[in-house]
This record gives C-alpha cells, structure tokens and sequence, in this order.
C-alpha cells in the first residue's frame, strides 16, 4: 500500500504539497517550463499519447478536446479553459483532496493547457461549500503569482453557491455568465460556443492535475500505466459501509476487490457486502458477485455500470435498496434545474412511487410503473440529470426486484426501522427555515 | 456609494462580462446582511451590476447557499446524502435537533443555531459530515453533538 504508484497525488504520502516550496521540492513546476518551451500542437500531441480521459465522469479524451479549440487565427473570439470544481456527485470527494493537496499541480496543469489552447484566460469554478479548499488553492495562487510564473495568463477562482446541476458543463458556463445554472442544448459545443459564446475547453480538476506529470515523463509513458482504453492512475473516492474509507490513488484497471478489501479494510461492523454502486450515486448498482470487476471504462460498461466520478459506495446487507433508490431520486429530484420536462417531472414521480413501495401502499403494477418512469427519462433532457436520477434506480428494481416486490406483497418494508436507511431526511423535506422574529 | 458596492465591482472587474459576478456580489451582501439577502441586498447587489432585483432574486433562488429568509448568527448543515446516511447521518441530526429544540429547518428561538440537513457536501469518506458555519467536521457521530451544541451556545 505504501509504495502503490500515484501520479496526481505523487509526493503526498506524508502530507500535501500545499508550498510553491514543497512542491517544488518534489520536482514540480518544471512541467511547465518544458510546456512552454514546446509548441501548443506539441502539447496537444502529448495529451493525446497520454490516452488521458476526463476525470469528471464522461470519460472524454481530454486531448482531443483540446485539439478541437480553434486556433487563434481561426477564432474570432478569445479562447477560455474552465475548470471544472464544482464536485458533487454524491460518493465523490477526490477534487476536494486534490485541491488541498497538491493545489500547485493543478494550476500547473492548468497554466500548461492555457498554452496548449493558446488562451490567456483561465476560471476555476469551484464547488461553493469547498471553502477550506478555495483558501487552499486562493494561498497558492498567490504564490504562483509571486513567483512570476503566470507568464500574462489571469486565473480567476470563482465559487459556486450549491447547485448539483452547475457539475455539468454547460449549466456551469451559464452560472460562470451569472445565470442560474440551466444546461443549454449542444450543440454547439462549448469548444466553438463556451463562456460568453466563444471557444471554451472545460476539464475537470484531476483530468487537469494530471498534465503536469504527463508532460513530466511523456505521454507515451503515461499510456503504459493503467490498462486499455484507460490509461493512468484514477483518484477513487471509497465510502459507505467500509473500515476505511477515503481517497485511494490506483492504477484503472484495479477490481473492486483490492480497493474494497485490501485498501479500504473491508466491510466494517462484521456485516456482509450487500451492493456497490462504482461510479457515484448516478451509475447503475453492482452486486457481490461482480467484486472481481476491475475499475476502468470498459471493463464497467462490460459489467453494465459505468466508472463515472470514481466514488466507490460499499453497502452493506444492511440498507434496505427501496430506501436506497428513495434517497438517491430524492436528491436528483432536488438538483433537477426544471429545464427538461421528462426530469423535472419525472424525478417527482420517482420519489413518490417509492415512497409509496417503501410505505407498503403500491399496488402490483407500480415497481412497473416505475420502470415505465425511468424509461420515460432516460435519453430524452438536455443534460445528463434525468439520467443519473432513472438509471441507477431502474438497476436497483432489476438487480433487487424480489426485495421491491417483497413491500408491495408484504405491505410494509421488511426491513422496518432496521435498515441503515431508516427515517433518513432528505433536505428537500425539512421545514422551511424560520427565524423567531418572523411573524405567523 | 456603499463599501459594499465598490466590493462588488473590484469583483465584477475580474469577468469580461460584469453579470458573471453576480455569486460572489450574492455572497458579499449575504455575509454583509446577516446571512441572508433581504430585499435592500438584492437591490444593492443589483445595482452595483447593472441587475434589476428580481434578476438578482431569480438567480439566488436556483442556489442552495443563498437565503431568502433570515438564518440564525450560526448555521448546522448536516449531510444526509447515502455515503453519510449509510453511517448514521439520522442519528446525527436527530441529536442536533433534541440538544437544540427544533425541527431540522428551524431556527432556535433566541436566533441563536439554524438546523438544516443538506445534499452531499463531498467528504463520504470520513462521514457523517456536519458543517458548522461553512467550516466542515467530519465525522460527527450522535454523540460528538452535544458538545458542538454547547460550543454554539456558548460563542
């Protein structure tokens, strides 16, 4: 465990690399050097011998995302890369520990695309409640800045204020605009059409920390790691019912096994592995049968799930799935911007047909009904949304449809008040907030 | 010309487009109006941008971070997304809510602790999070709450 390869957390097996002097101390900044003494196209090449697929969870090559950036003398318009920090898939929390570890190799990286595209202009977009981490990465800014290394490129770190929703990249130029954060249709593409209609490359915060080291030691190196068709290393985030949970820095490829088991310590509490969802709450559920899957894109699609953000969710046996699939449809309910009919209808409909399984007052018909929801949602909004909502809760009625079928039959949930699920709030159903000197 | 006013276009100055400036123009009033936008902070915030403030409301209304209503001077967020859930996040709020005397949603009475449960706030691994006036402690189990509380009580 000790001596496992990390490229994006590399040098903070003892604590992060929060100085310009730390992580100069471990070979940083001088990717960038290098960059800049390369032509963009050169840059470019290298991203794409990297095989370096987008961390965010669509998986795009992020080399050829910035190869679609039109050129200066082609582009009427100034070019922007925006980074992507509004991490809030649930299960996922390894942006957050990229940017409080190694906050310089993510401005690095970013100061490294921002020549690639050839654009002087750089957003973070940073989830709003990350306020430790904004200090963090403000701090070293500030050290970039003293340091001359910004060579006339203006980074601005600008903070959400909670919306799920502005995670997807188009709702989050919109926000950047100063909008609320709707997505928009594509195309166009925010490579032609971005931030104020002009060429954007957005990447998410460990897609961008990882172009430092890909300079460092060549694309071609970096293909090597990993497996096929996902090269590299991967900032898993492990949670849920484990001893250790946590941020795990491993080779795609990896199976479940080893981050579950050997990493993570296993199911705490004596309890059983019940379903792991491998890719945030929006993925399609894995059963125990599935442990040895390994974790990259193919071997997940193979398995009909997807690797998504890289949150690794244990559940143990526990969690009662209809509860599961309430909780998981409320928060998307919640996050629906209401843009898209099919998801803002539908998330509604979802919650209230599995409260009605989970209450014991759903006919025979509803667990169909509610699969008629879902599929009424998948593929038909602009954004993903919808879909994250539908597809992992139509997996949890197919993979556990005898314990859905058993509240219908039984009236009640067979796991009353034992499930770890019980009673839980979601936010969407507390009271309004009241002050005492408001008056009745 | 407020100080809040010149706040917000030393911000703007940073975006080609003043209107992108508009999260952290909410952010500077909510702070500066008690933790919440009162009407008067969403016509400041407008008029500092060039905004009308029902734009300004449209827009903080689509985000959880902006209060339309008055908040208490200290804010508990307790997450009870899965990751936290699965680890007792309920315990964890139901604590909250019998050591404060309400409801999760409300305010104490002498306007001291607001109580809300939140979507995930990104720490699954080290849950239940709780976060306590923007500041997050992870984990906070059931019994970790009585002392948070008599520390809000306190400061």
């Amino acid at each position: 465990v000790a001596d496992r390869l990390q490229i994006v957390l590399a040098g903070t097996e003892e604590r992060g690399l929060t100085s310009y002097g730390e992580y100069a101390a471990v070979g940083g900044w001088k990717a960038l050097a290098k960059a800049r003494a390369m032509e963009p196209d050169a840059v470019i090449e290298e991203l794409l011998a990297s095989g370096l697929r987008g961390r965010g969870g669509a998986g795009f090559p992020m080399g050829r995302k910035a190869s679609f950036i039109p050129k200066p003398g082609v582009r009427i318009n100034p070019a922007y890369l925006v980074i992507n920090a509004d991490e809030s898939e649930p299960g996922t929390f390894k942006d957050r520990e990229v940017m409080q570890k190694v906050p310089h190799r993510l401005l690095e990286g970013a100061l490294i695309t921002a020549h690639a595209i050839e654009s002087q202009h750089v957003f973070i977009y940073i989830r709003g409640e990350y306020l430790a981490e904004f200090e963090t990465l403000r701090a070293a800014l500030e050290e970039v800045r003293a340091h001359d290394l910004l060579g006339g490129v203006t980074i601005v770190l600008h903070r959400g204020a909670g919306a799920y929703i502005c995670g997807e990249e188009t709702a989050l130029l919109e926000s950047l605009e100063g909008k609320r954060g709707q997505p928009r249709s594509k195309p166009p593409f925010p490579a032609i059409s971005g931030l104020y209609a002009s060429p954007t490359e957005v990447n998410n915060v460990e897609t961008i920390a990882t172009v430092a080291p890909i300079i460092a030691m060549g694309g071609a190196e970096y293909a090597k790691l990993g497996v096929e068709n996902s090269s590299g290393t991967r900032v898993f985030s492990l949670s849920g019912n484990v001893v250790r949970g946590g941020n795990y820095e491993l080779p795609m490829g990896t199976s479940l096994r080893e981050l579950i088991y050997d990493l993570g310590g296993g199911i705490a509490d004596g309890r059983e592995l019940k379903a792991v969802i491998p890719g945030g709450s929006s993925v399609p559920v894995l059963t125990p049968d599935q442990i040895d899957a390994t974790l990259d894109f193919d071997s997940m699609a193979e398995h009909g799930t997807m690797l998504g953000s890289g949150a690794v969710i244990a559940i143990d046996d526990r969690c009662c799935m209809v509860q599961l699939g309430l909780r998981v449809a409320q928060f998307y309910r919640h996050e629906s911007c209401g843009k898209c009919t099919p998801c803002r209808e539908g998330t509604r409909w979802m919650v209230q047909i599995l409260r009605s399984i989970e209450e014991g007052r759903a006919g025979q018909g509803d667990l169909d009904l509610l699969l008629d929801v879902c599929d009424r949602i998948l593929g038909k909004c602009l954004c993903p949304l919808g879909d994250a909502a539908a597809m992992p809760v139509a997996s949890y009625v197919s993979r556990f449809r005898a314990e859905f079928q058993r509240h219908i039959d039984e009236g009640a949930c067979p796991y009353g008040d034992a499930s770890s699920l019980a009673r839980v709030l979601a936010p969407a159903d507390q009271h309004a907030p009241r002050a005492a000197e408001v008056p009745a | 010309v407020s100080a809040l006013h010149d706040e917000i276009r030393a911000v703007a100055s940073q975006y080609p487009d003043p209107r992108s400036a508009i999260l952290p123009a909410l952010r500077l009033a909510q702070e500066q109006h008690d933790g919440w936008l009162p009407p008067e902070a969403l016509r400041e915030v407008g008029e500092a941008l060039d905004l009308t403030p029902a734009y300004c409301k449209a827009v903080a209304s689509f985000y959880d971070l902006f209060r339309l209503e008055p908040v208490g001077e200290h804010v508990v967020e307790v997450c009870t997304n899965v990751s936290c859930a699965l680890l007792g996040a309920q315990r964890t709020l139901e604590a909250f809510e019998a050591e404060l005397g309400i409801h999760c949603g409300e305010t104490t009475a002498d306007g001291k602790v607001t109580l809300r449960a939140v979507e995930c706030y990104g720490g699954c691994g080290w849950g239940p999070v709780v976060s306590v006036d923007e500041r997050y402690r992870e984990p906070v189990g059931a019994d970790d709450v009585p002392a948070i509380v008599e520390e809000l009580r306190r400061g």
